[in-house]
C-alpha cells in the first residue's frame, strides 16, 4: 500500500484540516480484463478475503473478483455481526478458531478499522440437561484455544442484570460464556479486505453479474458475466445463497437449499449490554450496536427462498423468544428489518473443496453463520486455490462427505437443512 | 404470504409446517444403485430460484398434507394441491 493510502491519526488530521479534500476512493473500481489467472465470482466478504490472502500470503496478484451488485450489498451488509468460536465438532472448532484468532489481528493486517469488539458472548442455560451440554461443548473450546466459561446464574446476572431471571417457563441457570468473541463492523470487513486486495493489485468488477461458464478442453476456463466474457485459469465461486443457481448451468446439484434469515434494529438505546447473548429455550440473539440499537434476530424462515425479504410468522416467533427473554422488549420502538439469503447445507455445516469440476473452486453452505468465519474461510480458500487442495483445516469441509458419511452435523438433526 | 388450502380456503403460512422439497422419489431400497441413488435422493437438491414444489402440512387446520407450488423469488403461489392426490399408489 503506498505510504499517502495508509490510514492514520495524521491522516484523519491532515484530512480534516484540509477539509477532506485530498480523500481518495478506497479502492479501484476495476474494468474486466479479457484474462486472469483467477476469477473470484461474489464480492462478499469470503470472496474478498479470499482475494486478499491470495495476493498476500500466496503471492498471486492477477485476480479479478467479480460482483453483481456493489461491494458490501449481499449478505455482508445484512448480518448481525457476532464474531465467535463456539464450536463443539472437531471439524469445525480448529476452524473458527483460526477465525478468531485473524479477527483479533486484522485491523493491523488490513490498516482499517473493522470495530472489532471483544465483548464476549454468553450462551443461556435453562435446564441441567443443556448445562450438560454446554459443559462438553466448553471443553471442546477449551482443547482447541478457543477458551470458555462456565457462568452460575449469578454470574449471569452481573452481566446481565435486566433479563427475566425467573421466568416461569425457562428460568435462567446460567450461562456458557466465550470471552474472546465479540463483534465486528460487518461491512466495514468487507471493505477493508476490498481496500487492502485492491492495493495489492487485484481487480474489483462491480455490477458484473456472471450469467454461465466458459469451458475450454473439459475445463472451466472463465466466466461469461454482463460485462463481457473473462478467461481464468482457476474460477472460484463464493456466492452465498446463489451458489446452486450458478451450479445448476454447469448440470449439478448441490447439498444446499436458500432459506431467508432476517434480522432486527431497535431505536437507540444508553449502553446497557456488553457483548452478545442467546437465548437457550428458543431461537433468539442480541447484542448492543455502537450506536445503541438492539441487534438481534432468530430462526430462518423455514423455507426455500431467494426473495431477500422475509415473512411476519418468524417477524413473530422472534420477537416472541426476545420477550420472554427480556421484559422490556416489547416497549421499544423497531427502526428496521431486513434479511439475507442463506445456503443452508444438509449437515449445518459449509463446503469449501477443488471441484467438482476442473477448473472451479467451491466455497459455499455457510448456513447462517458466514460472518464470523470470513477471515478464516479467505484465509484457507486462498490456500485450496493456489495450492489445489485443501488446506488442513477446511480438509473435512468436502462436499462427497454426504456420499461417505463423514457428516459434520453440529445440531444433530439430519438432512433436513431448515433445522439447522 | 397465504397459503390456499383446497379445504380450509386462503390461510396464513402460520398454520403450516414446511416438510421441504417434493419433487423426489423415494428410491427402490433393492435397486442395485440404491446407494447411490439414495444419496441423491436424501441430499441433493435442484433449490431453484423461481417455481418450487414443496411439501406443507395444515397442522393448525385440516391436518392434510399439500403439495404447494410457490415461487422462491417472489413467494407467490401458483398452485396448492392435496399430497394424496399426488402420491402414486
Amino acid at each position: 500500500m503506498l505510504p499517502h493510502m495508509r490510514y492514520s491519526v495524521f491522516k484523519v488530521l491532515r484530512d480534516g484540516l484540509t477539509s477532506n479534500r485530498h480523500l481518495q476512493p478506497a479502492w479501484r473500481d476495476a474494468v474486466p480484463k479479457p484474462h486472469y489467472d483467477i476469477v473470484i465470482v461474489g464480492g462478499g466478504g469470503h470472496g474478498m478475503a479470499t482475494a486478499y490472502y491470495l495476493a498476500k500470503v500466496h503471492g498471486l496478484t492477477n485476480i479479478a473478483v467479480v460482483e453483481k451488485g456493489w461491494i458490501g450489498g449481499g449478505n455482508a451488509g445484512r448480518n448481525t455481526t457476532i464474531i465467535r468460536s463456539n464450536y463443539l465438532l472437531a471439524a469445525n472448532e480448529p476452524f473458527y478458531e483460526w477465525s478468531m484468532k485473524l479477527w483479533e489481528g486484522l485491523e493491523q493486517e488490513l490498516n482499517y478499522n473493522v470495530m472489532v469488539s471483544q465483548s464476549g458472548i454468553i450462551n443461556l442455560i435453562h435446564s441441567d440437561a443443556q448445562r450438560d451440554a454446554y459443559v462438553r461443548r466448553g471443553n471442546a473450546m477449551i482443547l482447541n484455544g478457543a477458551g470458555a466459561k462456565l457462568l452460575s446464574r449469578e454470574d449471569v446476572r452481573e452481566h446481565l442484570p435486566f433479563l427475566d431471571f425467573d421466568n416461569g417457563r425457562f428460568p435462567i441457570k446460567g450461562g456458557l460464556q466465550q470471552p474472546r468473541a465479540g463483534t465486528a463492523r460487518h461491512d466495514a470487513v468487507v471493505w477493508g479486505y476490498a481496500r487492502a486486495a485492491s492495493a495489492l493489485g487485484v481487480d474489483i468488477i462491480q455490477n458484473c453479474e456472471v450469467v454461465d461458464f466458459l469451458f475450454q478442453d473439459g475445463r472451466i476456463a472463465g466466466v461469461k458475466t454482463t460485462r463481457g466474457d473473462i478467461k481464468a485459469d482457476k474460477t472460484a465461486l463464493a456466492v452465498a445463497g446463489n451458489t446452486s443457481r450458478l451450479t445448476s448451468k454447469l448440470g449439478f446439484r448441490l447439498p444446499i437449499e436458500s432459506y431467508v434469515l432476517q434480522a432486527f434494529i431497535s431505536e437507540g438505546l444508553k449502553p446497557f449490554i456488553h457483548g452478545a447473548f442467546t437465548f437457550g429455550a428458543g431461537h433468539f440473539y442480541c447484542s448492543q450496536s455502537d450506536k445503541g440499537e438492539l441487534v438481534f434476530g432468530g430462526d430462518i424462515d423455514g423455507y426455500n427462498s431467494y426473495a431477500q425479504r422475509g415473512n411476519l410468522p418468524v417477524v413473530e416467533d422472534v420477537f416472541e423468544g426476545g420477550a420472554a427473554l427480556i421484559p422490556f422488549l416489547p416497549r421499544l420502538r423497531y427502526l428496521r428489518q431486513w434479511a439475507g439469503i442463506c445456503d443452508m447445507s444438509m449437515d449445518g455445516s459449509p463446503i469449501m473443496c477443488v471441484g467438482p469440476v476442473p477448473g472451479l473452486y467451491l466455497n459455499a453452505a455457510w448456513n447462517y453463520g458466514g460472518f464470523k468465519a470470513t477471515p478464516a474461510s479467505g484465509w484457507c480458500f486462498a490456500h485450496t486455490i493456489a495450492r489445489d487442495e485443501a488446506h488442513p483445516l477446511n480438509k473435512n469441509f468436502r462436499i462427497d462427505r454426504f456420499r461417505t458419511g463423514h457428516l459434520i452435523d453440529e445440531k444433530g438433526v439430519g438432512a433436513q437443512p431448515n433445522l439447522h | 404470504m397465504l397459503i390456499d388450502c383446497p379445504y380450509c380456503g386462503a390461510r396464513d403460512s402460520h398454520e403450516f409446517t414446511y416438510r421441504g422439497d417434493a419433487t423426489g422419489t423415494r428410491p427402490d431400497p433393492a435397486a442395485e444403485n440404491a446407494g447411490e441413488a439414495f444419496h441423491d435422493y436424501v441430499y441433493l437438491r435442484d433449490n431453484p430460484a423461481g417455481d418450487h414444489l414443496g411439501w406443507w402440512y395444515h397442522g393448525a387446520g385440516c391436518r392434510q398434507w399439500l403439495k404447494v407450488s410457490r415461487n422462491t423469488l417472489t413467494h407467490a403461489i401458483n398452485a396448492v394441491r392435496l399430497a394424496r392426490d399426488e402420491v402414486k399408489s
